[in-house]
């Protein structure tokens, strides 16, 4: 495409929209993790910040932003999946790849994140929002979801947790590739800082899998 | 040394093609691997059958004919070689040795080892050139500075041989490595930027049409170019073509 418009049906463009979306679901995945460490606190606090996140109308309004992220991002890579197999319909019968596994998996490692995703939001957002849910009392003594001990109830089933674990690895994986991917994908390419943006992916990668593992295990364990 | 050969033989565009097992004896270390080949095929002739089709010209690392895919690597398994640089020694006496054809959507095979790159000289042909009028007053090649560390990145992407081992490895047969090299050689010279927006558009415009596909920043190219090019030009080729892309106003 020789003009703007036509910029993002191109597979340059299409790589764009992918780093963009990517590292904004990122960031999201970054509030997501601080915002969860109030299931650390106590059950009344927990609530409120639920309560909080799902009235808050600057939040509603980022739920959608966020929705349009996750779709466009879906969108863009089944687009470039099929693409990219049509380009290379034969298989080698002997092929040695120097490349890590999950770079040349991200489609894999995305449609597993993208289960768990259905998972997560049938269980908690739907749960919340349209399911039947114990009431609680909140700091003033009003009625509030109790959206906690959904969650500790939830987490107490072994399969349930190990879903989590499962699903927080793989995302993990997307993620080390993924991160600094982006800034190659958007030119971001420099030989002094790309070595620390390849490292901060890493750590990144790590920071969040861990960082979300530590729930369902907590609460799995604390049960026991 | 002994060899066993498993090359791909396919007799034209519409065949299956399959694999079929050569045994190789007396080889010696010190051939070529197109040596070897050339070997087999006297061999084959001897026996009246058909010999294995691969291409080749220089045999000298410079012109990017030689292609072949050698035991699941393009040009074999050294680096920074093509395959008429590759020698037997590189193998062990005994060793299985599979040959197959590059594999791309945008690569038709042609016959056995032979496939189709005239894709790259469609997207060399939209852009891959700097328009200069080159008859008579050639001016002085001081009086355009260019600076050190551009020349030498420019000279480092010219490099590129347009082999296509970059297409055969990666997993999207992405053509990305090769176009950039040339749109990055171009773009960081004077003469080449006056038509840069308008290369990095038509070229990689072209790029897809052709059925190449996309980048996934896996970095198998970079290590497979018998040419050490490197991913530093697809970042170069991705900014210069958001830039132009922001800024054509056709
Ligand atoms: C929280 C969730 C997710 C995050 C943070 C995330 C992040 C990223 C990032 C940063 C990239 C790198 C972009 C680039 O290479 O330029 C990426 C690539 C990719 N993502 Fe995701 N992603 C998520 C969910 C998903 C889901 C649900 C899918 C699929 C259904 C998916 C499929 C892909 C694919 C296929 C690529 C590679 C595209 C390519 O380079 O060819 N991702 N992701
Ligand atoms: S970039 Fe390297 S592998 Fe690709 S065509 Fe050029 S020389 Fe060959
Ligand atoms: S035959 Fe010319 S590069 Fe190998």
């Amino acid at each position: 495409m020789s003009n703007s418009a036509g910029l993002f049906s191109s597979s340059l463009g299409r790589k764009y929209l992918m780093a963009l979306t990517g590292l904004f679901l990122c960031s999201f995945l970054v509030i997501h993790l601080i915002g969860n460490v109030a299931l650390f606190t106590d059950p009344v606090q927990f609530n409120e910040y639920t309560r909080f996140m799902s009235s808050n109308p600057l939040i509603r309004i980022m739920e959608i932003v966020l929705v349009v992220g996750f779709l466009t991002h879906i969108i863009d890579a089944i687009l470039l999946t099929k693409a990219n197999k049509a380009a290379q319909p034969v298989k080698y019968a002997m092929d040695k790849k120097k490349s890590t596994w999950y770079s040349r998996n991200m489609g894999l490692t995305g449609t597993i994140i993208l289960v768990f995703l259905i998972i997560h939001l049938q269980s908690f957002w739907y749960g919340y929002k349209f399911g039947v849910i114990e009431m609680a009392e909140d700091s003033s003594g009003a009625a509030i979801k109790d959206m906690y001990t959904m969650v500790l109830a939830a987490f107490s089933q072994w399969w349930y947790a190990a879903i989590y674990v499962v699903g927080m690895i793989l995302l993990g994986t997307h993620l080390s590739h993924g991160f600094q991917s982006a800034f190659q994908s958007m030119g971001l390419r420099h030989k002094k800082y790309t070595p620390t943006i390849q490292k901060v992916g890493t750590a990144f990668a790590l920071a969040m899998t861990l960082g979300f593992i530590s729930f369902p295990i907590y609460f799995y364990i604390i049960q026991l | 040394m002994n060899i066993t050969l498993k090359v791909w033989r396919q007799n034209g565009a519409d065949d299956k093609g399959r694999i079929v097992e050569y045994k190789m004896s007396d080889i010696s270390p010190d051939m070529s691997f197109l040596e070897m080949m050339d070997v087999l095929n006297e061999e084959l002739i001897t026996k009246g059958d058909d010999p294995v089709a691969f291409d080749h010209d220089c045999r000298e690392g410079i012109c990017g004919m030689c292609s072949m895919y050698i035991n699941g690597e393009p040009h074999g398994p050294e680096d920074l070689i093509t395959t008429c640089q590759l020698h037997m020694r590189s193998f062990k006496d005994g060793d299985t040795i599979y040959v197959e054809p590059f594999r791309a959507a945008a690569f038709p095979v042609i016959k056995d080892l032979v496939v189709d790159r005239t894709a790259f000289d469609a997207i060399i042909q939209v852009g891959g050139y700097v328009s200069v009028n080159t008859s008579g007053n050639t001016q002085d090649a001081n009086s355009l500075p260019v600076p050190k560390a551009d020349a030498d990145k420019a000279f480092d992407a010219a490099t590129c041989i347009g082999c296509g081992a970059c297409v055969a490895t990666c997993k999207n047969s992405s053509a990305m490595l090769f176009t950039a090299a040339k749109i990055s050689h171009l773009a960081l010279l004077p003469q080449g930027k006056v038509e840069a927006q308008e290369r990095a558009l038509n070229m990689v415009e072209k790029m897809d049409e052709l059925g190449f596909g996309n980048c996934t920043n896996t970095g198998d190219c970079e290590v497979q170019c018998p040419k050490g090019i490197s991913l530093e030009n697809i970042a170069l080729m991705n900014r210069e073509f958001l830039g132009a892309s922001l800024k054509s106003e056709k």
